[in-house]
């Protein structure tokens, strides 16, 4: 079968490597109670930022509601868990936030995403301030501003782990094929795509709720650890914060944003004791990043295994030229 | 019928400060394409420092509030110097993003100065109540009014009549012509965000006093709702503003009237979201298409 | 019927006629001109074909297999599967990606791999990229690419590009091929060069091409038939002899008393 390479089999490898690593440090202790938090919540980032990068850095379409999506996912899994305290509970929960998640993007999506550029960012914020406006108002379901709490813990690392494979692999195998493709050549040049016979509002439309289906899976995780969900966890702050991430990692690297989720994880245990400096610090490094390197820190490249596989076979095709 | 009067009397006060804020967004959209998502923390900055002028240095309302468009205007202009003018040729996303640090560093850095707390704002107007034929107007309310249409009739007077204002439309219309015609497109720039910024400034030091209580995040949900206000109008035009944001302003209170304080915000937002569907160049404006 | 028709083609902007009561046809497999002073209006006339202006007045039919269909109202990406391909004055390749990958988005829409099959590569999602891959690859031989699949589009030099263009818009499988100035900005040799190539498409791909040029050696050189808007007027229509020889043409570009 295709699917059985060289390239796929070192992605698994470098899976499992990752796994083991982090399996590691929990065993022993290294990463302890405190630090756990932060796994998690760069894990959790890792699927947030890749998915919003899908939506900004691959489709051109400039969302700031991504934190709407999380909101939705989040509440729909934190109510089916406290229902049902199982591990069923939790993948049931989970699914009903996709669900829910993906037919708000579809339905505020198709209007919304034939607005360009900074129409469409402040149209996606009020998207996502209508949503978490709505769940603060069901008081019945969602408890309101007191938030929902006791929600069971059953997302460890690994599930979530497992989640991260899961939406990255859909998202890659994505971007790497034919409609990928038609997504991207959108951000490249609208109308250019438009006259190649690509309908830029389907593909649009499909980025969009691929997004926000990877949000509300993250949302989904993020109550099922922290236990504890408010509306005013999901504000436009929470959008900024992974816009960061995403911007730090370079728009258009999926690599990027998982390597930002990471760097700007362990960045924050050490910035913790600065406080409220520290989101002076968050914002001066944004405008620099804007200022001096808008492609982030990756732009638009992406760490392979077959880029690896590449350049160890042409050091070796050289090797083998001899003179020429 | 009465109570629909009021609450159109307390919604244009509202309305008159979303309007003020408003100016200054579609005045730097016009310009420079741009939405400056600090604009409302500029505003929120003018409460501040409003409020530092009055408690600390005991000036009263009219020092207090030029001081306030002074220092905003300043602010503003270095804002535009250091963050939004290397961008200028960047895409779009990009120098939004940089708006949207540029919001966060003011909201943060005032949190980090004076600690994130809500203060009183300094009555420092006669707090009288002026009644006729069952209304209630407050002198807080007659002077918001008259600031605002002052401030208005001034930016008028100085788009429509002055030469800088001329440049400024001229930016507007087309940047790079303007720039072949001599003029200073970087002056013409800075001039913008200085009068939008003072502005903004004033309508800090208004809230101040109309609302009495001030906090550094008070510009986010009030810099939204004046943005949409200024789209509702048609973005880039300065009647469409002032039309916006009284529209805004009166819509809010009305449905916040009739019970839905808590859904006030919602239907604002969906109002943008109508708006951006159905008619995106707003209310006073018009379509533009893009050249292939 | 012809392939296209186009009777009274309006497009106003504002007080302005861009484009006034135009017609043309277009047959199978023939080379036509669009020729016109600057201003004319022949971008808009291919921008109104295209679908990315709706016209003011009009009409425009295309007739495939017998079937007839009006291209008014119709979305840009609707024509272009109906089998209209085009490049743009100004080059507007996808720059950030490759050679191959530009043309590859050019087949796209020819080649229905869905989303579901996309995200769990089915067999038929690697089916049908190979089968893409290869065709794309030997449409780019065709034209002397095929060395540079891996370059970014924005590297190759500017006559690549302009080539590079022409593959995309074929590899949409066109039935009519709109060539927006092709030779701006090329040396008599590159001009050359083109000239041949235009006459090696309509060769191998049997398909119409609609030329806008300013370059007359070239249109009159590859053209059968011309087509000549002034001031978003048909002014003249015929073989290059006859547009040589038309004393309202002459006038157009040269100015009259």
């Amino acid at each position: 079968m295709k699917q059985f390479n060289k390239k796929n089999l070192g992605w698994l490898i470098f899976i499992a490597a990752v796994y083991i690593i982090i399996q590691i440090g929990t065993s022993t202790g290294i990463i302890n109670a405190f630090y756990e938090i932060t796994l998690m919540t760069i894990l959790i980032n890792v699927i947030l930022a890749t998915g919003l990068n899908l939506i900004i850095g691959f489709s051109g379409q400039f969302s700031l509601g991504h934190a709407g999506f999380m909101a939705i996912g989040a509440y729909c899994t934190g109510i089916v868990s406290i229902k049902y305290p199982t591990m069923l509970g939790l993948m049931g929960g989970i699914l009903l936030g996709i669900a829910i998640a993906s037919l708000v993007a579809l339905l505020v999506g198709i209007p919304t995403l034939r607005l360009k550029g900074d129409y469409l960012a402040i149209a996606t914020l009020g998207v996502a301030e209508i949503i978490r406006i709505v769940i603060l108002n069901m008081n019945d379901i969602t408890n309101g501003a007191a938030g929902l709490s006791g929600i069971p813990f059953i997302a460890n690392w690994q599930i979530t782990f497992a989640f991260i494979v899961i939406s990255l692999i859909v998202i890659i195998n994505y971007i790497k094929s034919s409609p990928g493709r038609a997504t991207i050549s959108i951000r490249e040049d609208e109308i250019a795509a438009e006259s190649m016979g690509i309908n830029t509002t389907k593909y649009k439309i499909i980025a969009f709720v691929l997004g926000a289906a990877s949000a509300a899976i993250a949302g989904g995780l993020h109550a099922s650890y922290f236990s504890v969900i408010r509306p005013a966890d999901f504000t436009f702050m929470k959008s900024v914060d992974i816009l960061i991430i995403v911007v730090f990692g370079g728009l258009g690297s999926m690599t990027g944003s998982v390597v930002a989720a990471i760097v700007l994880g362990i960045l924050n245990i050490y910035l913790q004791p600065f406080g409220q400096l520290r989101m002076i610090i968050y914002s001066i490094a944004l405008v620099a990043i804007m200022v001096f390197r808008p492609s982030g820190l990756l732009g638009t490249k992406e760490f392979t295994i077959s880029g690896l596989l590449d350049r160890k076979n042409k050091k070796n095709s050289v090797k083998e030229g001899g003179a020429e | 019928m009465e109570a629909f009067l009021q609450q159109l009397i307390n919604g244009l006060s509202l309305g008159s400060i979303y309007a003020l804020i408003a100016l200054g967004y579609t005045m730097v959209y016009g310009i420079i394409k741009l939405i400056n998502f600090a604009h409302g923390d500029i505003y929120m900055v003018g409460a501040f420092v409003g409020y530092t002028a009055i408690n600390s240095f005991n000036f009263s309302f009219f020092p207090a509030l030029i001081l306030s468009m002074v220092f905003c205007a300043i602010l503003g202009v270095a804002i535009e110097r250091i963050a939004y003018k290397p961008l200028r040729n960047a895409t779009r996303v990009a120098a939004l993003i940089t708006a949207i640090g540029m919001s966060y560093l003011l909201q943060n850095g005032m949190i980090y100065l004076v600690g994130s707390e809500t203060r009183a704002f300094p009555q420092v107007i006669q707090n009288k109540v002026y009644e006729f034929f069952g209304l209630q107007v407050s002198q807080t309310q007659v002077m918001i009014f008259a600031t605002t249409i002052i401030l208005m009739l001034a930016l008028q007077l100085i788009v429509q009549k002055t030469k800088m204002g001329k440049a400024m439309r001229a930016v507007s219309t087309d940047a790079d012509a303007a720039r072949l015609m001599g003029i200073n497109v970087d002056n013409v720039i800075s001039f913008t965000f200085a009068l939008g910024s003072s502005l903004a400034g004033a309508a800090g030091v208004l809230v101040g006093l109309y609302y009495n209580s001030i906090e550094p995040m008070m510009g986010y949900a009030p810099g939204l709702k004046a943005f949409i206000a200024a789209v509702l109008g048609g973005i880039g035009i300065i009647p469409g503003a002032m039309f916006g944001g009284f529209a805004i302003g009166i819509i809010e209170t009305l449905v916040s009237g009739y019970g839905g304080s808590l859904i006030k915000d919602a239907v604002v937002y969906l109002i943008l979201i109508v708006i951006l569907i159905f008619k995106p160049s707003g209310l006073l404006g018009k379509n533009v298409k893009e050249k292939v | 019927m012809s392939l296209l028709e186009v009777k009274q083609l309006t497009k106003n902007f504002g007080g302005l006629s861009a484009v006034s009561m135009v017609n043309m046809q277009l047959e199978d497999n023939e080379l036509v001109g669009l020729i016109g002073p600057n201003g004319a209006g022949k971008t808009t006339l291919f921008n109104l074909l295209t679908g990315v202006y709706e016209p003011t007045e009009g009409v425009i039919d295309l007739e495939v297999d017998g079937k007839k269909t009006s291209l008014i109202k119709q979305k840009t990406y609707t024509i272009t599967s109906m089998g209209l391909g085009r490049t743009f004055q100004n080059i507007r390749l996808f720059k950030d990606l490759t050679v191959l990958d530009n043309v590859l988005i050019g087949m796209h829409e020819k080649n229905k791999v869905g989303t579901v099959a996309s995200i769990f590569r089915t067999p038929a999602y690697y089916t049908a990229e190979e089968k893409m891959r290869n065709e794309a690859i030997e449409l780019l031989a065709l034209f002397n690419l095929e060395m540079k699949v891996e370059e970014l589009a924005k590297n190759l030099p500017y006559g690549e590009q302009r080539r590079l263009e022409i593959v995309r818009a074929l590899a949409t499988k066109p039935k009519i091929l709109f060539l927006d100035e092709p030779a701006a900005g090329m040396n008599p040799q590159e001009t050359a060069n083109l000239t041949s190539l235009i006459r090696q498409i309509q060769k191998d791909f049997k398909i119409t091409i609609l030329l806008i040029e300013h370059d007359m050696s070239l249109v009159m050189d590859v053209c059968e038939r011309i087509y000549v808007l002034e001031y978003g007027r048909m002014i003249a229509h015929g073989t290059p002899e006859e547009i040589k020889t038309n004393e309202a043409v002459i006038k157009a570009y040269l100015g009259g008393e």
